[in-house]
């Protein structure tokens, strides 16, 4: 069975095709302003490189704050639900999933199965997000990789007390003016987001094993404050930034099999199914 | 020769200055200067026995000092009058402790407090202080005297530096963002996001969807409104209300912010007639500069501040 999994978030997409759970292919692209054009264009890139047609796929479903974008799925499940489903297969100890993209921050309290028990969101304020990174890199002129290296250099704890980010952004120039390096700035950045995340996931209560996934995950600098800051240890899986993808395929491949065995659960969901005769007429 | 081209800035507004025709000051007794030192904007304003002499509005630079220097040397720039011939100087604003005229320093609540009840009268129970960097809204009592206060430091949404983001982004002029936001034919729903980081993205995406830009701007001034509007629910709005900063001058955050409210702001006039007569410029952004200066003459004639004049 063919599934797949697609993630459309504040910043980027993430597509994952997988045939009974292994990945056939995968990518990731900007999402841009518009976002289900950039949606189609790299789904049909992912299908053509893993030798697919639409056809092929059984079903999709979206996730992500632009699921909705996504105008061929079968159907759409909250983010915090993607991620739980993506880390627990592959780490089945994990307790708590911290998740931190471009515009959204939050932690989950996840059962062994890979519910999710409860929940805490930052998504209103760009403070505990890859945002404002990026608009510090912008004003320390480096890039976000750099700025994640350097981070790891600096021995001083330096602190940033704006919360805000176009505060942050003046008080970074006010830094730079007075000659301080910019390690110890990158430090004192990532010391300032790991800071307001470590709240979030504290609000769910952070008990291990916790997975960080997401595309600051990627960010060494920003997982090595978090892990000072919450004084635990914290796992980053490879490729952070498709979890989200894969627990919409892995939710995909659920639905598939439920759909098999009951077809109740099939008419629940008209909505659903009408959008599964549309996509099998355009592939 | 290549011609050099400037980029334009939109989010940077005029500074201007002036000084008071009708008043001598070699006549005057005591001359008090207050300069108030904000994250966005710098004013100095001389008041010659407890009235308004001349003030400077200028753009606070990346140092404090040098912005409170510049601020009072374009305040005095048509006047004879020196810094020397000043008896005291209060210093106010984000800035304040690092004026260095200055012989003391006064929060900018008390003073926009003071300031507001010289500018627009004793009825004044309300006043919205709109800055660069922060807003508060503080009620006050008929001798302008603080009462209590609800403040935003924290965050960029509802503050002038936020419009100044936004004035950026669409390369609209800052002034003309008000006028422009009510030539729209139905007023738009307001921009959803309160993070001026995340308004900016929703921002870029009304505009490559082709929504028209005063749209976008009646939408920006909406999503300000709305953010004050829930500071001063939480303090209590009181009539006379009045809003000093920058933001005042919006008035398309003002009328908004109005109608949410179902209170009027104060007209912006001078409570004083001779003052309105003579058409003496009122400038919001004057009203803590106003306080500081009026808190000098206070102190000197209760004996808690001495004459530092030296000429």
């Amino acid at each position: 069975m063919i599934v797949a999994g697609i993630e459309v978030g504040g910043k980027n997409v993430h597509i994952v095709v997988q045939k009974d759970g292994q990945t056939l292919g995968k990518a990731a692209s900007p999402t841009g302003i518009k976002k289900a054009e950039a949606v189609e264009a790299l789904y049909d890139e992912v299908l053509k490189k893993a030798g697919l047609t639409r056809k092929d796929v059984a079903r999709v479903v979206a996730t992500g704050s632009a699921a909705k974008r996504v105008s061929f799925a079968n159907g759409s499940i909250p983010d915090a639900t993607a991620d739980a489903r993506g880390v627990i297969k592959r780490f089945p100890s994990t307790r708590t999933v911290i998740a931190v993209g471009a515009e959204e921050g939050r932690a989950m309290k996840v059962s062994p199965e890979g519910e999710v028990i409860d929940f805490a969101i930052n998504e209103k304020c760009a403070a505990g997000t890859g945002t404002f990174i990026e608009a510090m890199s912008r004003a320390l002129e480096v890039s976000v990789e750099e700025m994640s290296k350097i981070a790891m250099e600096s021995t001083r704890n330096l602190s940033i007390n704006a919360q805000c980010a176009v505060f942050g952004e003046s008080e970074v120039v006010s830094l730079i003016h007075q000659k301080t390096p910019k390690s110890d700035i990158a430090r004192a950045v990532m010391n300032a987001i790991a800071g307001r995340i470590g709240s979030v996931a504290r609000a769910v209560g952070l008990e291990k094993d916790i997975v960080m996934v997401g595309g600051l995950a990627k960010n060494a600098g920003f997982v090595d404050s978090l892990r000072k800051t919450i004084e635990m240890e914290v796992t980053v899986p490879d490729d952070p930034d498709y979890v989200g993808a894969l627990g919409a395929a892995e939710a995909a491949l659920a639905r598939v099999i439920a759909e098999e065995v009951n077809e109740r659960e099939v008419e629940k969901e008209p909505a659903t199914e009408g959008k599964v005769s549309s996509r099998r007429n355009d592939g | 020769m290549a011609e050099e081209v400037k980029t334009a800035q939109f989010w940077r507004w005029p500074e201007t200055n002036w000084v008071n025709p009708d008043i001598d000051w070699r006549r005057g007794k005591l001359i008090t200067a207050g300069v108030d030192v904000g994250s966005v904007s710098t004013q100095a304003v001389v008041m010659v026995d407890g009235e308004f002499f001349a003030y400077g509005n200028t753009r606070t630079g990346s140092d404090s000092p040098d912005s409170a220097r510049k601020g009072m040397d374009f305040a005095l720039k048509k006047s004879d009058l020196k810094v020397e011939n000043i008896d005291t100087c209060i210093g106010t604003g984000y800035g304040r402790v690092n004026v260095p005229m200055a012989q003391q320093s006064i929060t900018e609540i008390s003073c926009h407090a003071r300031g507001a009840n010289f500018m627009y009268g004793p009825e004044v129970r309300t006043v919205m202080d709109m800055g660069g960097q922060d807003c508060k809204a503080i009620n006050v009592d008929d001798g302008g005297k603080v009462l209590n206060f609800m403040m935003n430091d924290k965050c960029a949404a509802g503050t002038g530096r936020g419009m100044e983001v936004f004035a950026d982004l669409i390369r609209v002029p800052v002034w003309e963002i008000g006028p422009r936001s009510f030539k729209i034919q139905k007023e738009p729903p307001m921009i959803s996001s309160t993070c001026v980081v995340f308004a900016k993205s929703e921002v870029v995406g009304l505009l490559e969807a082709g929504t028209p830009e005063n749209d976008i701007m009646a939408a920006y001034c909406s999503a300000m409104a709305h953010r004050i509007l829930e500071l001063l629910n939480r303090l209590g709005v009181k009539e006379k209300f009045v809003i000093t900063g920058g933001i005042a001058k919006n008035e398309g955050v003002v009328r908004r912010l109005e109608k949410e409210l179902g209170i009027k702001t104060a007209d912006r006039v001078w409570y004083k007639n001779e003052y309105a007569d003579r058409g003496y410029p009122f400038d919001t952004q004057l009203a803590g500069a106003i306080g500081a200066a009026l808190f000098g003459n206070v102190l000197l004639k209760t004996g808690k501040a001495r004459s530092v004049r030296k000429a």
